[in-house]
């Protein structure tokens, strides 16, 4: 037992939080939030030069090795910074064609995903019609379903590759609140669909990668929210001291780190528990995800607060990181749900 | 980062709970599951004894010191299946955890011989003299004074919140030894035998209805020249210390009897039917993750070794698990409704909820309030400005 970072692990996490820090900038992301919502020459960096795709994928498959303590590391360097990437839809569709694929199909696919050749993205298929092998149906909130090249659709215990180009595919881009993330609606009508050789597997890793990956976002949009706040607390200055001295502001401030550091301690404990394959990795995963997503929330919303009126324009950046923490908030399962699962561990079904 | 045990380590828990479950089921059988302080004060001295006779009173010590100079692993894996097995708190915490540390950290070889055998074998049980009634939050404006005559220490003043004390022989007692000093400076740490004529104890009943406080009087009391801790003058730092090792392993076994109490909260929901309300499951929900992310915590406090840098986790643990436990007493009436206002016979004497709930006002008061809790995280964790001092 030794629940701290690895030297190795301290390395990544230093590496990536710089990477971002430099190159993830507010001006940067600001102009992917008014395209399509990705910095391409950030997400050619971060797959091309950094190989950071690779990572949670065996190597022998053609990624990077490690697993999901490493991924939360990125995941919560790239929340920090809000970067305009595709990185969890990304994670999620190839942790799904490495657990469930064929050989042929991690082959097809999983060199690109890694290269960053091609965007994948991972969603939930509603009423789904298989005939002849083709598909339809739609995936709606689907993240960078505009700009991705291919789908992995879940539906029951079964999951398709689906190419955006396909015939029979249309993709519907929308106008999202969280900018660096925007949704889209995908509608089959009879498209090709090639199904993953083992669904259920593909898509209990998926969503496993996409909990660790959304929660560790979470912390790293609520440690940010702190840090510029705190930053903020000691050069603002009224009442001729600066504002960070009054006990009304700083008490607020305490409780945002007091949530931080539980919120550090269910997404390590829950990536480790995954790569342990240990006892609690699901009550983990369900604590995780809903914790650290509250504790974004409640950073990014005291960050406005606590900055007053330049909080809420829009150019400062407080609104990204609310913005990202409500989504967060919303995807891949609400925090009730999460909590409905850990009390049905401990509890027993509701009637 | 690992969170599993060894295979050896899960020996030495098969080892730690095949020992304690048979105590518990055996001998001591007679103290399992008590969760007050205070009941059955002397054969919880005797189970001191019955630990040190067995060499699980104090694992962390040096063997040198009646420990084992367990790993960090063993002491966590200890403190869990103590918890575990039901056995009630300590009866000698403040000696094990924060006097013999304080006095191995910072006491002289001839007051470890003097002092730290009576603690390891259970025999020298120890309270705590730091707060007064003018010096509650404010520790550092303590006024019981001491005076050096003919080669003792002569302490007078009052200390308050002592817990403890009427069952324990030693205190140690933070006194200001330098006439006028004010604030931290011209404080001593003095360890002092609680059995003489100059120590009067008086119980303070508590809002449960038991009395584990007390003030502590101090007129002339005495103790040799060579019982200050550190130098004259340097209490404060020894006082620092001391609370330094109060996030020490223990916190462990607390939380375990933290998960005890949130089995019997789980076990009446189910029983009253509560556990089908879905505001109930949501606070039971939130109440079991909290529970398990201060473990987490607690795991990562002590694993880690660089102390160069503030350590977050170990910084907020006392308010996190403090407003945890609060908001687990409130959980657990709204979880019983009107049953558990009632006691069980004619005397003010309460079920582990209902007294959770009670007793546990205190969680968020001593050690450090949750407002003085805040402006530490704020000061000393993110660099805000300190709290101005006043001059009343």
């Amino acid at each position: 037992m030794e629940f701290v970072f690895t030297e190795e692990q301290a390395m990544i996490a230093e590496t990536v939080k710089g990477f971002f820090a430099e190159h993830a900038t507010s001006e940067r992301t600001r102009k992917a939030m008014a395209a399509d919502g990705i910095d391409r020459d950030l997400w050619s960096a971060f797959c091309a030069e950094l190989g950071l795709a690779g990572i949670g994928i065996a190597e022998e498959l053609g990624g990077a090795g490690l697993g999901m303590v490493e991924l939360a590391i990125v995941a919560e360097a790239a929340g920090s910074q809000v970067a305009a990437l595709p990185l969890l839809g990304q994670a999620m569709a190839a942790q799904a064609i490495a657990a469930g694929g064929s050989a042929a199909q991690q082959g097809e696919w999983l060199s690109k995903l890694v290269s960053g050749e091609a965007i994948a993205v991972c969603a939930g298929a509603e009423a789904l019609n298989v005939a002849d092998g083709k598909l339809s149906g739609s995936a709606s909130f689907v993240t960078h379903g505009g700009v991705a090249d291919l789908f992995v659709l879940g539906s029951g215990d079964s999951a398709w590759l689906v190419r955006a180009d396909a015939p029979g595919v249309s993709v519907t881009a929308h106008t999202t609140m969280d900018q660096t993330r925007p949704m889209a609606t995908v509608t089959l009508a009879g498209a090709a669909g090639e199904a993953l050789a083992d669904g259920a597997a593909a898509l209990a890793a998926a969503r496993q990668a996409g909990w660790v990956i959304a929660a560790a976002e979470g912390l790293g949009v609520a440690q940010a929210s702190l840090e510029r706040t705190v930053a903020y607390a000691k050069e603002r200055v009224q009442f001729g001291r600066p504002i960070g001295s009054f006990q009304a502001y700083k008490h607020r401030l305490a409780d945002m780190m007091i949530e931080i550091e539980q919120a550090r301690s269910a997404v390590y404990w829950a990536a480790c528990a995954v790569d342990e394959q240990s006892d609690e990795a699901t009550i983990a995963l369900h604590s995780a995800k809903s914790f650290a997503a509250d504790t974004a929330f409640m950073c990014a919303g005291n960050m406005i607060q606590l900055h007053g009126g330049i909080g809420f324009t829009w150019e400062h950046d407080a609104h990204l990181y609310f913005k990202r923490a409500r989504a967060l908030q919303s995807m891949l399962g609400a925090g009730d749900w999460h909590r409905e699962q850990v009390a049905t561990m401990i509890l027993g079904e509701a009637a | 980062m690992k969170l599993g045990f060894s295979a050896a380590e899960e020996e030495f828990r098969a080892e730690c709970a095949d020992w304690l479950q048979g105590q518990m089921a055996g001998e001591f059988k007679d103290i399992k599951g008590i969760t007050t302080l205070t009941a059955k004060a002397e054969r919880r001295k005797e189970w001191e004894q019955q630990l040190a006779a067995h060499k699980w009173s104090c694992i962390g010590w040096p063997e040198k010191w009646g420990g084992r100079n367990a790993t960090l692993a063993q002491q966590v894996i200890f403190a869990e299946e103590y918890a575990r097995a039901g056995v009630p708190g300590r009866v000698n915490h403040i000696g094990i955890e924060l006097a013999g540390p304080t006095i191995l950290a910072f006491g002289t070889e001839e007051q470890k011989q003097r002092f730290l055998p009576g603690i390891a074998a259970g025999q020298t049980i120890f309270c705590q003299g730091f707060s007064e009634p003018g010096a509650g939050s404010d520790l550092a404006s303590v006024r019981t004074k001491g005076r050096l005559e003919n080669g003792e220490w002569v302490v007078n003043g009052q200390k308050i919140w002592t817990s403890l004390a009427h069952i324990s022989d030693w205190i140690f007692v933070v006194t200001r030894t330098e006439e006028g000093s004010k604030g931290p400076k011209g404080l001593s740490f003095l360890m002092m035998d609680v059995k003489q004529p100059g120590i009067e104890i008086r119980g303070i009943k508590q809002i449960n209805g038991d009395a584990e406080f007390n003030e502590t009087f101090f007129t002339d009391a005495r103790c040799p020249e060579d019982s200050m801790i550190g130098a004259v003058g340097q209490g404060w730092q020894i006082a620092m210390g001391l609370l330094a090792f109060e996030r020490g392993v223990s916190t462990l076994g607390q939380q375990m009897a933290f998960r005890n109490e949130l089995d019997e909260i789980i076990a009446a929901a189910k029983a009253n039917g509560q556990a089908k309300n879905p505001l109930i499951r949501q606070r039971i929900a939130k109440a079991e993750i909290g529970l398990r992310l201060m473990r987490y915590g607690a795991l990562r406090m002590l694993s880690n070794t660089d102390h160069s840098k503030i350590d977050g986790a170990a910084l907020t643990y006392k308010i996190q698990w403090a407003t945890w436990r609060r908001g687990l007493g409130e959980l657990a009436m709204d979880v019983l409704g009107q049953a558990g206002e009632l006691a069980h016979g004619s005397e003010y004497e309460w079920d582990v909820l209902p007294n959770l709930f009670l007793f546990s006002r205190s969680d968020t008061i001593y050690g450090g309030t949750n407002q003085i809790q805040r402006n530490l995280i704020a000061e000393r964790g993110l660099g805000m400005p300190r709290e101005p001092r006043g001059d009343l």
